[in-house]
């Protein structure tokens, strides 16, 4: 029996690259289909907003005296007699280019969605900590209260708080964030709970912490993640509920240059000028998805079940 | 079983009197004296006093809360400061039709909400599951009243003079009109809470048309809901069907499937029986859950389908400050919401046997 001796081939074995749960989490994040065309839709929006003032031909609030009321779009390249005046999406039915309504409404829009959730989270947060912290008879009543607003569908005690309010977009913005704090408590709350009587935070108290040091530094990094999902899903349904209340009239006064307001504005225009109505709400429709893909992402990245990065 | 209906509905009447107390404490923070706003700004202190005699304003704040809940329980909302009719009267007018719009979308929602979502969850990772999946969540972020007018102009415009014509307003074409029950069936007028039932299901005209027998009102009525009824069903549409998809993907990993197929079932019974059957919880939630969603969506879309319902006299309520109208719509709306909740709670206990054993 010969024996043949073989070569021993080493194969490099795959280099164990150690990474902290965040870099793991950013990793999962930026491979993340949606998250990846949530990020690419936010980040156009983003630039768009910022360099709002540059981008728009025209100015989005006064009347352009030349133009004619709903006149269709005219761009040059795809065949509009280039002697015309260019207006990119038309003329709106007060005789202003909607192309820079719509580039200023981007501003708006991100405002109004990161302003309410932003209220919302810190209200909601004090709420839930000192729910979940002091407990008893405080705990019951705020987390009644919380419940009692859940029973109202929270577009329509939002538009009930707009009654008491007056319209206006300042208090539709106050409406919404007061409708979408009870989300935020119940996590703040939950998050407390859980951390409350586990060993380091008992020792932390035995340190001498206070209870607001052992809120910041133990408890707020633990209720982070859910927070930081809920929050992108929540500037969503803030940025649609706005629109709402401005297409109702009961949001953003004219002239404005809201998304939900110019859709109001031009909903009798929907059979001869269908292109002032149609552009409006893919802009609301692409804000609110953006936001909407970006939340599941976070969702699917920041959660610790999903150990394997693939 | 009794015990377990028992308990939910007790758990319920704690939110009834949260929800009256938060719109009567909204109605106190109302800025500005009620008397000037309902008397306007020439009334005169003697009027006022009056006012606040007739309307009891002058009692304690607990004694009018108190008041105010006796008050909604025998049906009565007060009245309309801007048209000086009985709030109930407006509500029994206007609910119905929102009523309609709701329970249409959510039939519309649900049905084709579960059928995507099963058909997503068994092609998994296919076209249609990617293609599905992608109009769910271009679903959840449209706007309710563009999505109406997109409708509106789609098939009562572009497909004109096609079969695919669709109304795009109104609740009846001109012309066609529709006698109160009590009319049709030579009752007399009836007072109560036996009278408000009947004047709702006579404003209802789906309901009305149905029972007697009314079929040619009944297709146009159905016709007319068409549209306003695809607007309002599409985001709950899609959550629903996403939920439909996690909720039964998770199912069909279960070593309990695994054995149903083991022992050579078809896959028919495997899905629909053995794997669908407990999905259903958590779908029945997002059904109930997105029914305030869908509400609020009836509201936002009759503005667009000039659809008689609470939207319309909502806004113009709110912009006439007419608030005991306001009020009135918030309680009621909300009051069906959380009696459908209740009722999918309940429901619970009939898909999970072992929930009513806790």
């Amino acid at each position: 029996m010969s024996t043949s001796t073989v070569p021993l081939k080493l194969e490099p074995v795959a280099t164990v690259v150690s990474r902290t749960p965040f870099q793991n989490a950013l990793r999962r994040f930026t491979r993340h289909r949606s998250a990846q065309v949530g990020m690419a839709i936010l980040g156009f929006l983003i630039l768009v907003a910022i360099f709002a003032p540059v981008l728009a031909p025209y100015d989005p609030i006064k009347p352009i005296r030349e133009a004619k009321r709903r006149s269709p779009p005219c761009v040059h390249v795809l065949g509009c007699a280039s002697d015309k005046p260019q207006y990119v999406f038309g003329i709106d039915s007060n005789q202003r280019d909607l192309l820079s309504r719509i580039i200023y409404g981007s501003r708006l829009s991100l405002e109004i969605g990161v302003s309410t959730v932003s209220f919302a989270i810190i209200i909601g947060v004090i709420l839930g900590a000192v729910s979940g912290y002091v407990g008893g008879w405080t705990d019951n009543i705020i987390m009644r209260f919380m419940d009692v607003l859940l029973a109202f569908p929270s577009l329509l005690l939002a538009i009930a708080i707009v009654a008491v309010l007056g319209p206006g977009l300042i208090n539709a913005l106050i409406a919404i964030a007061f409708v979408s704090i009870p989300v935020y408590a119940r996590l703040m709350r939950a998050s407390v709970l859980q951390v409350k009587d586990q060993d380091f935070v008992s020792a932390s108290r035995a340190l001498g912490s206070s209870p607001i040091g052992i809120l910041v530094s133990h408890v707020l990094p633990n209720a982070l993640t859910p927070l930081i999902v809920q929050a992108t899903l929540g500037i969503a349904s803030a940025i649609l509920d706005a629109a709402a209340l401005s297409f109702l009239g009961l949001g953003a006064p004219p002239p404005t240059p809201e998304w939900g307001l110019m859709l109001g504005e031009e909903r009798n225009s929907v059979f001869n000028a269908p292109y002032l109505v149609f552009i409006p709400g893919i802009a609301i429709m692409l804000t609110v998805l953006a936001f909407n893909l970006l939340g599941d992402g976070l969702r699917d990245a920041l959660d610790p079940r999903q150990v394997n990065v693939k | 079983m009794s015990q377990f209906f028992l308990r939910r509905f007790l758990l319920f009447l704690p939110v009834l009197f949260g929800i009256t107390f938060v719109t009567f404490a909204l109605a106190r923070l109302l800025p500005g004296d009620p008397c000037l706003i309902a008397l306007g700004e020439r009334a005169t202190e003697e009027q006022c006093n009056a006012f606040r005699e007739r309307f009891g304003l002058n009692d304690p704040i607990l004694v009018q809360f108190f008041r105010y809940v006796g008050d909604i329980a025998h049906g009565d909302f007060g009245e309309s400061i801007r048209n000086k009719r009985p709030v109930m009267d407006i509500v029994l007018e206007r609910l119905p039709m929102t009523i309609e719009v709701t329970i249409g979308a959510m039939i519309f929602s649900t049905f084709f909400g579960i059928l995507l979502g099963l058909i997503s969850a068994l092609r998994r990772n296919t076209a249609v599951d990617v293609v599905t999946m992608m109009g769910a969540n271009i679903g959840v972020s449209m706007p309710v009243f563009w999505l109406g007018l997109m409708l509106a102009y789609v098939f009562a415009l572009a497909l004109k003079d096609t079969p695919f014509w669709i109304p795009p307003s109104g609740r009846l074409s001109s012309g066609v009109t529709i006698p109160p029950l009590t009319e049709t069936f030579h009752w007399k007028q009836m007072g109560g809470p036996l009278g408000m039932i009947v004047t709702f299901a006579s404003n209802m005209v789906t309901f009305n048309a149905l029972i007697t027998g009314n079929f040619k009102v009944l297709r146009d009525a159905l016709w007319h809901l068409v549209l306003p009824c695809i607007a309002v069903g599409t985001i709950p549409l899609s959550i629903i069907a996403r939920m439909t998809r996690s909720s039964l993907l998770e199912v069909l990993g279960l070593d309990y499937v695994r054995t149903a197929r083991a022992k050579g079932l078809r896959e028919r019974v495997v899905v629909l029986k053995h794997a669908f059957r407990n999905a259903m919880l958590p779908i029945v939630t997002v059904v109930g859950l997105s029914v305030g969603g869908l509400l609020s969506g009836a509201v936002l879309t009759e503005t667009v389908f000039a659809l008689p319902g609470v939207g319309t006299q909502l806004v113009s309520a709110i912009l006439a400050r007419d608030y005991p109208v306001v009020q009135a719509f918030t309680v009621v709306i909300a009051i069906i919401f959380v009696l459908v909740n209740l009722a999918v709670d309940m429901s619970y206990s009939y898909l999970d046997p072992r929930i009513r054993l806790q």
